[in-house]
């Protein structure tokens, strides 16, 4: 079997989480409360508004939580819907493949 | 870890640009099958394949979710199935035909009952003679498609060592007439190519086949994102010059190539087979978001097949391949641009537009690797004149020594201009004007044409 680059660290329960929007308030309390309910800890965070337009990023680690990452995606994809808010989650590896050589 | 400009550019590729792995392809040997006795024979392909075909939907689904790309389709490639019907074809030629047929429909009914959108490997090589077990799937893809869903095939009828076989040419063509009168629309023919120099580890369907010098199974991927190129070349402006232009272009090409090779070393991994290659082909689909053409016209042509077309074509792709190399050491497939016709909705309104034409196609093939494909074409078009375009297509392909096919739909009763939608993945077509002038006395002369002297290069 050919050795996997991509896994050499340990990055694996790494995910990025972002968050965009129409700015109102209680989109950070809506997302953070799904992950604090699975104990899935948040490694960095970046928020800003820029005319409006509320973006958010996560990185979160999925180690200490008590749910895996496609479960964790549905949770928040669906609070995202009911904030009105586009949320996606992906694995960090692809960012890793992706942006770095 | 990542500044979240980096972490935007991605998520933005993936949610707003439609970047996406167009294919994993699993690659699968089943010479281990060959027998004397048909039900043996398929029984045993029939098992092998169920096996692979549900590991590789898992494996699928789970790579997908966990990484959050969207895997667009699941397909296999089998031994092209001519070696397995060599010792029926030598006892009767229509006991072996019923032997393929009946291959086929119990290959389609796994596939469809495991969830895979592709099986490639209904195929022959002919491109200096034809085996009986060759003249047998000659004779019998039309209804082996006609009667399947998932069945793809390809003929392999020009190399750059032994030049085209005309023989070959003048049967095939008149095959396609009658799979497009067996199937709606014609649309039986968007699972059947012809090709000259044909690669071994092809993750496209109908092309996709799993050669010889292959292991035993191999995971091959193709990765999808004219989106994200026409971005880059977007937000570049029309001011940056063609160094520059190619420079960005190179750089997306890498990053689409990487997210293929995670996503199909990481499916490779599930399965427990071996990891093949990423095609660096930039692949459109009928989406309005995920067009070649459109990257075309991102350059500054004002309509795809426009003066210019062949020069922005060969930046795009020569960019893709530079990009990608980098990016990848697995390099395979087919690796260029598509331009399928139906298949790239601004491809299909170009030709609406008359931009795109048969000649338009055969010039810019020479600078990718598509050839004709995808175009609708009347259905009452001569199976000669069918022929002589094929012909056409195989002499640049070996004249350049490069891979290139025909994917001709002759749609039964259509004229020029009308429009043909066959649903899907598969878009909609303009029905494109053919020349009326014959080449019959041509192709008849049937035979073989010649290799190039770029053979002697070779050894």
């Amino acid at each position: 079997m050919p050795h996997n680059y991509f896994d050499e660290t340990s990055d694996e329960n790494l995910a990025v989480v972002t968050v965009i929007g129409a700015d109102k308030p209680g989109i950070v309390a809506g997302i953070t409360a799904v992950l604090a309910k699975h104990n899935v800890n948040i490694v960095d965070i970046a928020q800003t508004v820029v005319r409006g337009i509320f973006s958010m990023i996560m990185i979160v680690d999925l180690s200490t939580g008590n749910i895996d990452l496609p479960r964790l995606r549905e949770e928040l994809v669906s609070r995202g819907k009911e904030l009105g808010v586009e949320v996606s989650v992906n694995h960090i590896a692809v960012f890793k493949a992706m942006q770095r050589v | 870890m990542f500044a979240p400009e980096e972490i935007g550019e991605i998520v933005e590729m993936l949610l707003f640009q439609d970047l996406d792995i167009r294919s994993v392809t699993l690659g699968l040997s089943i010479q281990d099958c060959a027998s004397n006795n048909a039900l043996d024979f398929i029984g045993c392909v029939e098992n092998k394949l169920r096996g692979f075909a549900n590991s590789l939907v898992k494996a699928v689904e789970k790579v997908s979710n966990k990484y959050g790309v969207k895997i667009v389709t699941k397909r296999i490639a089998l031994t092209p199935i001519s070696i397995l019907l060599e010792g029926f074809a030598k006892k009767s030629i229509e006991k072996a035909v019923e032997a393929g047929i009946e291959f086929a429909k119990t290959v389609d009914k796994v596939a469809l009952s495991a969830g895979i959108d592709y099986v490639g490997g209904y195929s022959a090589f002919v491109h200096k003679g034809i085996t009986p077990g060759d003249f047998v799937v000659l004779e019998s893809f039309p209804k082996a498609l006609a009667i399947t869903q998932t069945i793809a095939s390809m003929i392999n009828v020009a190399s750059t060592y032994t030049g085209i076989n005309v023989d070959a040419i003048n049967i095939v063509s008149r095959k396609i007439i009658e799979l497009a009168n067996n199937t709606p629309k014609g649309i039986g023919c968007a699972r059947f190519t012809v090709m000259a120099n044909a690669p071994e580890d092809n993750p496209f369907i109908p092309g996709a086949y799993h050669g010889l010098g292959e292991p035993e199974a191999v995971v091959n991927v193709a990765v999808s994102g004219p989106g994200v190129i026409e971005a880059v070349v977007r937000r570049l402006g029309e001011k940056a010059d063609m160094r520059t232009l190619h420079d960005y272009v190179k750089r997306a090409a890498f990053k689409i190539t990487r997210l293929g090779e995670l996503i199909g070393r990481e499916v490779a991994r599930e399965i427990g087979a071996q990891f093949g290659i990423v095609d660096l082909s930039v692949a459109p689909s009928p989406k309005i978001g995920d067009s070649v053409a459109k990257i075309l016209e991102a350059m500054g042509v004002e309509v795809a097949g426009a003066p210019g077309s062949i020069a922005a074509l060969y930046i795009l792709v020569d960019a893709v391949k530079k990009g990608g190399a980098m990016a990848t050491s697995s390099i395979g497939g087919l690796s260029g641009a598509f331009i399928p016709v139906s298949e790239d909705w601004e491809m299909n309104r170009a030709a609406m537009l008359g931009a795109i034409t048969i000649d338009r196609l055969e010039a810019m093939m020479s600078v990718c690797n598509t050839g004709i494909d995808m175009v609708a074409i009347p259905g009452d078009t001569p199976p000669e004149t069918i022929a002589a375009l094929i012909l056409d297509v195989m002499a640049i392909a070996i004249a350049l020594d490069k891979a290139l096919g025909v994917r001709i739909i002759p749609v039964p009763n259509s004229k020029p201009g009308d429009v043909v939608d066959f649903g899907g993945l598969l878009g909609s077509a303009v029905v494109m004007n053919i020349p009326r002038f014959s080449s019959k006395r041509f192709v008849e002369r049937g035979g073989l044409v010649p290799p190039p002297i770029k053979r002697l290069d070779k050894g």
